[in-house]
């Protein structure tokens, strides 16, 4: 049993990169009343662009919307940013096909985020202005640490990008029956649109709109499965346990994590990753100051965990109305187009082909805002930290540093559509593994250390932060993916398919190390800036405003 | 900021409360969560079969169910707790330290 239940599980990041790719994607019949659906929401975020064009004037208007943004906003707007197409398809997926063990990856997804509340909302709040860079390279050398973190933020949205577009293309290719080519490059201009005119501002709301309609037509699935159960759990896992394959087994934890150091070090790379996601930090810079940061996750912690509650569900209903529905079979009994298609079937069979438009459209949508958000945290680090901090040493004026911005997001905006297209048949289930793994070994420690450890130095943080990241990087190619699964070895060299246990306490102990012999000048004036840095921290004295307008 | 300014506000009282009692209560809540999480991971990789357990003798409802939710439920409810007392507590006492720098430098 275990080992069935083993073999179905795709490793998370395996899960997240490929969502709609695995499982035959074949193309649909063109599918009209969701590409109406999706075109409305098309034509209700191109207004919303030009609306967010006219009040993007500033650099600070366009990297964080004036810092006008209120904490329900940027709660629902960072929920957005968390609850991907992978989430709601694949995680859905996961319960139709396993029960129980779906709600596992939800819990790790979750559970980062009162973390992020407690220790390191507010800080940031207070010392950033654009970009998370801002803030580690607060008391420390501009350029060092703002080139290292520029190229981790870069290397993160685009591994990430790569991963979006690609499954952007197959979902699409799916749901609308359009080509694949077509629906790359469709959500690429959509992106460059939505971001060189409307920056920020037109991002969040684009965020914003979609994450309300998923949480719509999420809840909507939820209860009309139970409804027909009259509301009854009893009932409903009755039904779920008779009618699945795996019966009792549903109810229970299965193969998921097989040993601790894999459980650990998931638990890691989901929880720190996420506090070192470049286009996620850049979220808190969005709202007034510290206290409308700290309700923003408050909020966003709230949706995403009622959103993963509904998943859930909607995988046991999926169990029940579609597993039993020859129409949505295959002939071998399998479910048409691939496990992740369950939430869509259900959306059918609770609510016929208007509903399966809507909630079509909204996966498409998804895809699009989560592109922008993350094409803009790379434009941003291009502009800010590279353009202006590096090689302008901050001597340039707002207008070309916003010049550059926009440059760099159609820059970006092509180069993930040539790479969406690029990788379309190669295994990508690598790329966002990579992604959480650079994020949780590079960015994080040196953000977290930068406001927290007072003897953090330039040279630790580049040193260890650098050693973080290589350790990562090699770990995930000697790893059981990418060496066996895409290399063909026969066996992995690191037997781990989650680095960050090993490349998060490498990157610690590094910047540790490197920093307490730091016996530079340099060195100790970074340590005696501290001070300074924590009073500003704890109390916003000094921090950004947001903008009048 | 100016070495006349950090000691200032160092030297403030206040500023000491607020730091001590955020930081003990921020990482109070951070382990709560972490131990939350922590035991659910490790059962699952230990002892996978502990939440088959059904309920009761009568249901199908198995204890993983009711304990998953209760985690998702929990990480809400800490980071209200948190919230709640930061809005109050550590706002009001961040104000007065904001007050009384500005009276003395910003006048």
């Amino acid at each position: 049993m275990n080992k069935i239940l083993t073999l179905h599980f795709l490793p998370l990041f395996q899960l997240l990169a490929a969502d709609a790719i695995e499982g035959g994607v074949e193309k649909q019949p063109l599918n009209i009343s969701a590409i109406i659906i999706f075109l409305i929401f098309v034509a209700a975020t191109l207004v919303i662009t030009y609306w967010a064009s006219k009040r993007t004037k500033t650099a600070k208007d366009f990297y964080t919307a004036g810092g006008g943004i209120t904490g329900f906003q940027n709660g629902m707007a960072i929920a957005g940013d968390y609850m991907s197409a992978a989430s709601f398809l694949g995680i859905s997926g996961l319960v139709y096909l396993a029960g129980y063990d779906g709600l596992i990856y939800s819990i790790g997804f979750l559970v980062g985020w009162p973390i992020i509340l407690f220790l390191i909302s507010e800080r940031l709040r207070n010392l950033g202005k654009y970009t998370f860079a801002d803030v580690a390279a607060f008391r420390l050398q501009q350029k060092p640490i703002r080139t290292l973190a520029a190229f981790g933020s870069i290397a993160t949205v685009i591994l990430y990008l790569i991963a979006q577009m690609v499954g952007s293309g197959k979902l699409i290719e799916l749901l609308f029956g359009l080509e694949y080519e077509l629906a790359v490059v469709l959500v690429g201009a959509l992106m460059i649109l939505y971001v060189t005119f409307g920056g920020m501002l037109a991002t969040t709301w684009v965020q914003i709109i979609k994450a309300f309609l998923l949480l719509f037509g999420a809840t909507f699935m939820a209860i009309a499965v139970m409804v027909q159960f009259g509301f009854s759990l009893e009932q409903f896992f009755q039904k779920a346990v008779e009618v699945h394959t795996k019966g009792i087994a549903i109810m229970s934890s299965g193969g998921l994590v097989s040993d601790p150091v894999s459980a650990i070090s998931l638990g890691i790379a989901l929880m720190l990753g996420t506090a070192g996601l470049p286009h996620i930090l850049m979220r808190f810079f969005t709202v007034s100051d510290a206290k409308e940061a700290r309700k923003s996750v408050f909020y966003a912690t709230g949706f995403i965990g009622y959103f993963y509650i509904l998943t859930f569900f909607i995988g046991f209903g999926a169990i029940i109305l579609v597993s039993t529905n020859p129409e949505y079979l295959d002939a071998a009994g399998a479910i048409i187009g691939g496990k992740n298609m369950a939430a869509i079937h259900l959306s059918h069979a609770v609510g016929g082909n208007l509903f399966l438009g809507f909630i079509s459209a909204v996966a498409f949508a998804t895809i699009l805002a989560v592109v922008s958000g993350l094409t803009l945290a790379g434009a941003s680090a291009i502009s800010h930290d590279l353009y202006a901090n590096v090689l302008k040493a901050g001597r340039v004026d707002e207008m070309s540093e916003m010049k550059i911005s926009k440059i760099a997001t159609i820059a970006l905006g092509i180069v993930a559509i040539i790479l969406g297209i690029a990788f379309e048949q190669q295994n990508i289930a690598f790329v966002v593994g990579l992604a959480f793994a650079i994020a949780a070994s590079a960015n994080f420690p040196i953000l977290f250390l930068s406001m927290f450890w007072r003897k953090l130095t330039t040279r630790g943080a580049v040193l260890g932060g650098s050693l973080g990241l290589g350790v990562a990087v090699l770990l995930v190619i000697l790893g059981p993916i990418v060496w066996v699964q895409i290399l063909g070895n026969a066996q992995a060299i690191f037997p781990y398919k989650y680095p960050a246990l090993f490349s998060v306490t490498i990157a610690f102990i590094g910047i540790w190390f490197f920093s307490i012999t730091d016996k530079s000048k340099n060195g100790q004036k970074e340590i005696e800036a501290f001070e300074a840095q924590d009073i500003r921290s704890q109390t916003g004295i000094g921090a950004e405003g947001a903008s009048k307008h | 900021m100016t070495q006349e300014m950090i000691e200032y506000i160092k030297n403030n009282p206040k500023y000491k409360e607020l730091t001590q009692k955020r930081s003990v209560f921020a990482w109070r809540l951070s382990i709560t969560m972490l131990i939350l999480y922590y035991s659910f991971i490790l059962i699952i990789a230990f002892q996978p079969s502990f939440f088959g357990i059904p309920l009761s003798s009568e249901t199908i409802i198995t204890l993983g169910i009711p304990v998953g939710i209760i985690i998702i439920f929990s990480s809400f409810a800490l980071a209200g707790l948190y919230v709640k007392r930061a809005n109050s507590e550590f706002d009001s006492l961040t104000n007065e330290i904001r007050h009384d720098f500005n009276q003395k430098f910003n006048s």
